[in-house]
């Protein structure tokens, strides 16, 4: 039995269920590096997977689906950004709003536009292309967990290095992380702190797009209604697992798409699934309970030794 | 005649509720070290964030080299070669000191990368220029103060400022600092030739460095004049706009009973280390006691201890003559003592609530202020919050203001409005003064008086021994944990004090005895 569970299948899952986690996790870092932390993923990602399906099912085309995706996380992450560094509303009340606008957003377009209820799928939705190395073929495991994927799958792997340059070897990068930790400094630089915050929140809306439009183009091609599950809330915990470093919240991801995927294993073999949709999220508290844990030990530390000096 | 490099004509500027400048024309001129001093609030730091750009004036014009300047945002004023280390440094704690000095106008290679290597070296020839020791390696937060200070500088020499405003340098910065920062400071001006404008409110040092003083008071440019012309008398009437400077103290006779004593009290740190070991004082009705020493000797630990909130390891604690055995704060209140602590912003207010709210504190669950255990009677705690607003001189907006928005001085005053208006007669008063202007330190110091003429028993910890030698009637020494010396003020120099509260008083005898 735990052949069936512990196979190849489980890792290409593994790869196949983390990616949305991962795009919106690499959006939400850059915000949360400009101060704000963002819950409103949850939102965005729906936005973008409803976006996707209508882009692509209408221009017949799933590029169509996905700028229109971007597009609408756009808009999304610059009314954030609004409401947040203009208004100065805070950031959890507005993200709960854009979440809450988003689920009921879809379900009403859903209806008058496609006129059905729970979920729409046609033939008619171009899904996104799968890519294959023809280099992977001939090694079998390889060829199982890497080859064959959702082009979104490779992209946010490109998207975690460059994402990682920009932050730590860029200016800009520079700025954006000193908007956050102290945006009076940077303003005295002459640079404003208001502006990266502002491009920081369409990146992550931008990237919320992306996750959605693969998990609605990407295998299947449906749209059903609050078929983000809870994803932008887990890419939250990997954030925070991952201290909002680019490379540590990919990890992060990874392992919460490992445990989503031994969930649906664990299905396959004759656990009652009301169990294994439990795991991530089991998975998620414990793994923030260690870091806070962690983080809480260390600050006692310090704090300690700041007394002794 | 020397040249004229910046002129400030008729600046004003508005915040809600206050103006914070009024009608200032100020003329800096080329190559001089210009102090502007005047009290907390005065309107030194909004003068000059406007000429840096961070406020916009609600009217008034800035004219530099003779052109009207239109500054509306820091870049502005880099472009204009006015350059500012505030008050509150503008470095990134978890960066490195290059990368610091180079923010806003990195070095880059490929047009897209920042050049580390090359942001090193900028750093690296830039101290050397100045004479500065600094790693431009090392990061922020692991440098002293000092040190921030000196990248703060490199940081504004770096975007080629010929003008810099140093806000309250040496606010942070120890005695053998705040000369090197002089040095720097001197050597800027006379061979780089850079003009040099400083905010502060200590007058030695506006005596000490600058060539031309302007001195502010509430808001208005009270006048600029020649630093050599300029005595500490002079300045403080302009600072304070009337006479008041530290003349002696009404004192009357009173002989009170004995109402605190502690014998032999010892108690531990946070860190289980013991700090008091083995204090014996007694304090009577009518007297100030003062607690001179050197910071970290034990007094916040005294302090705590007497108003319950720390534990009393070992020793007797008395009041009234009766021995005390479940000493906490609670407690402590109820037996008549009151508490101004060293820490306003942490234990003293609640920065959040209002003034209101803060002067009730205390007296929030006694009648008559709440009705039927419940109610606040609202009429009644406005009336006194109204009476003390008034009767301590607190300059607030209305009494809904948060007690955060108040100036250092004034929020000082809540704590003393709220403490002294219990009537105790047992004070425990923890650096009133610390941060706060001249004014209001003079009043502060007539309050406390007026209280120990009323009869109160007063034991004042505070790490100025003028406000010390001031105040007391007796001065007791600590140093380590232990009381060193007991005097009559009056019959003890600040010279002889200083030896007993470092622990050298054998120096003292040693000396007597040649």
């Amino acid at each position: 039995m735990l052949k069936e569970i512990f196979n190849l299948t489980l890792l290409q899952h593994t790869i196949r269920t983390a990616t949305p986690i991962i795009l919106a996790a690499l959006g939400g870092l850059l915000t949360q590096h400009t101060g704000m932390l963002n819950i409103g993923m949850e939102g965005m990602i729906l936005l973008g997977a409803f976006f996707g399906v209508l882009g692509s099912y209408f221009f017949g085309s799933s590029l169509m689906g996905v700028l229109l995706a971007s597009l609408v996380g756009v808009i999304i992450g610059l009314i954030f950004a609004i409401f947040v560094v203009e208004l100065k509303s805070d950031e959890f009340i507005v993200a709960i709003a854009i979440n809450m606008f988003a689920s009921g957003l879809t379900v009403f377009l859903l209806r008058s536009i496609f006129g059905v209820k729970g979920a729409f799928s046609s033939p008619d939705i171009v899904p996104l292309p799968r890519v294959n190395f023809s280099f992977l073929e001939n090694v079998n495991f390889l060829d199982k967990i890497f080859n064959n994927h959702s082009i979104f799958v490779y992209i946010s792997w490109i998207l975690v290095a460059l994402i990682y340059i920009y932050l730590y070897k860029t200016p800009q990068g520079i700025w954006l992380r000193a908007s956050g930790e102290y945006p009076e400094a940077l303003l005295t630089a002459g640079v404003s702190a208001k502006k990266m915050k502002y491009k920081s929140s369409i990146y992550c809306g931008v990237l919320c797009g992306f996750a959605g439009a693969h998990l609605s183009l990407g295998y299947l091609t449906l749209f059903s209604e609050n078929m983000s599950a809870n994803r932008g809330f887990i890419a939250v915990a990997a954030i925070i697992f991952g201290k909002a470093n680019p490379i540590m919240t990919f990890i992060a991801a990874l392992m919460f798409g490992f445990f989503d995927a031994l969930g649906i294993r664990l299905q396959v073999v004759g656990v009652p699934s009301q169990f294994t949709q439990m795991i991530p999220y089991i998975a998620t508290i414990v793994a923030l309970f260690i870091v806070t844990n962690r983080q809480l030990q260390k600050h006692k530390k310090s704090k300690g030794e700041r007394e002794l000096a | 005649m020397a040249e004229k490099l910046i002129e400030l004509k008729n600046i004003s500027k508005q915040f809600p509720g206050v103006l914070a400048n009024s009608n200032v024309n100020l003329t800096i001129n080329k190559g001089e070290i210009h102090a502007i001093i005047g009290e907390n609030g005065a309107g030194k730091t909004t003068l000059m964030n406007i000429l840096y750009g961070l406020y916009e004036p609600t009217q008034g014009e800035i004219f530099i080299d003779g052109k009207k300047a239109v500054i509306k945002s820091p870049l502005d004023a880099i472009k204009q070669g006015i350059g500012m280390v505030h008050q509150h440094f503008m470095l990134l704690p978890s960066l490195s000191v290059a990368e610091n000095v180079v923010l806003g106008s990195e070095p880059k290679k490929k047009k897209f990368f920042m050049d580390y290597d090359k942001a090193i070296e900028i750093t690296k020839n830039l101290a050397q220029k100045y004479g500065f020791k600094v790693d431009p390696r090392e990061k922020i937060e692991a440098l002293s103060v000092g040190v921030q200070q000196r990248v703060e500088i490199l940081k504004v020499l770096y975007r080629g400022a010929d003008i810099l405003i140093l806000d309250e340098p040496t606010a942070v910065l120890t005695p053998q600092e705040t000369d090197e920062l002089f040095n720097v400071i001197r050597k800027l001006v006379s061979d780089m030739n850079k003009t040099v404008i400083i905010i502060t409110h200590k007058l030695q040092e506006v005596l000490a460095i600058s060539d031309r003083v302007s001195v502010m008071r509430q808001g208005k440019l009270i006048g600029t004049l020649p630093t050599q012309q300029a005595d500490a008398k002079i300045l403080t009437e302009m600072m304070v706009g009337k006479e008041v400077l530290f003349h002696d103290l009404h004192r009357e006779k009173v002989s009170g009973e004995k109402v605190l004593e502690v014998k032999d009290i010892k108690a531990k740190d946070n860190r289980g280390l013991t700090v008091l070991n083995g204090v014996s004082f007694s304090l009577r009705a009518g007297e100030i006691l003062g607690v001179a020493g050197v910071e970290g000797n034990g007094q916040s630990e005294l302090v705590e201890v007497l108003t319950g909130l720390r534990n009393l390891e070992d020793g007797d604690y008395f009041i009234n003559g009766k021995k005390i055995t479940d000493v906490n704060p609670s407690n402590m209140r109820n037996l008549g003592i009151s508490h101004v602590p060293e820490d306003r912003l942490t234990m003293g207010l609640s920065k959040e609530a209002s003034l209101w709210e803060n002067l009730l504190m205390g007296l929030q669950h006694k009648k008559p202020f709440v009705v039927k255990k419940i109610h606040l009677n609202k009429k009644k705690i406005f009336e006194r919050t109204d009476n003390l607003i008034k009767e301590y001189d607190i300059r607030a907006i209305d009494r809904y203001m948060k007690v955060k928005k108040l100036s250092g001085g004034n929020m000082q005053k809540v704590v003393i409005a709220r403490e002294f208006s219990f009537d105790s007669p047992i004070l425990i008063i923890a650096q009133p003064t610390r941060g706060v202007d001249v004014g209001a330190t003079e009043f502060i110091h007539n309050q406390i008086m007026r209280k120990r003429n009323e009869g109160a028993a007063i034991l004042l910890v505070s790490a100025e021994l003028d406000e010390i030698m001031r105040l007391s009637d007796r001065i007791i020494t600590i140093y380590e944990g232990s009381i060193t010396g007991e005097f009559k003020n009056k019959e003890v120099t600040k010279q002889t004090l200083g030896l007993y509260m470092t622990g050298k008083q054998n120096k003292l005898k040693g000396s007597e005895d040649n």
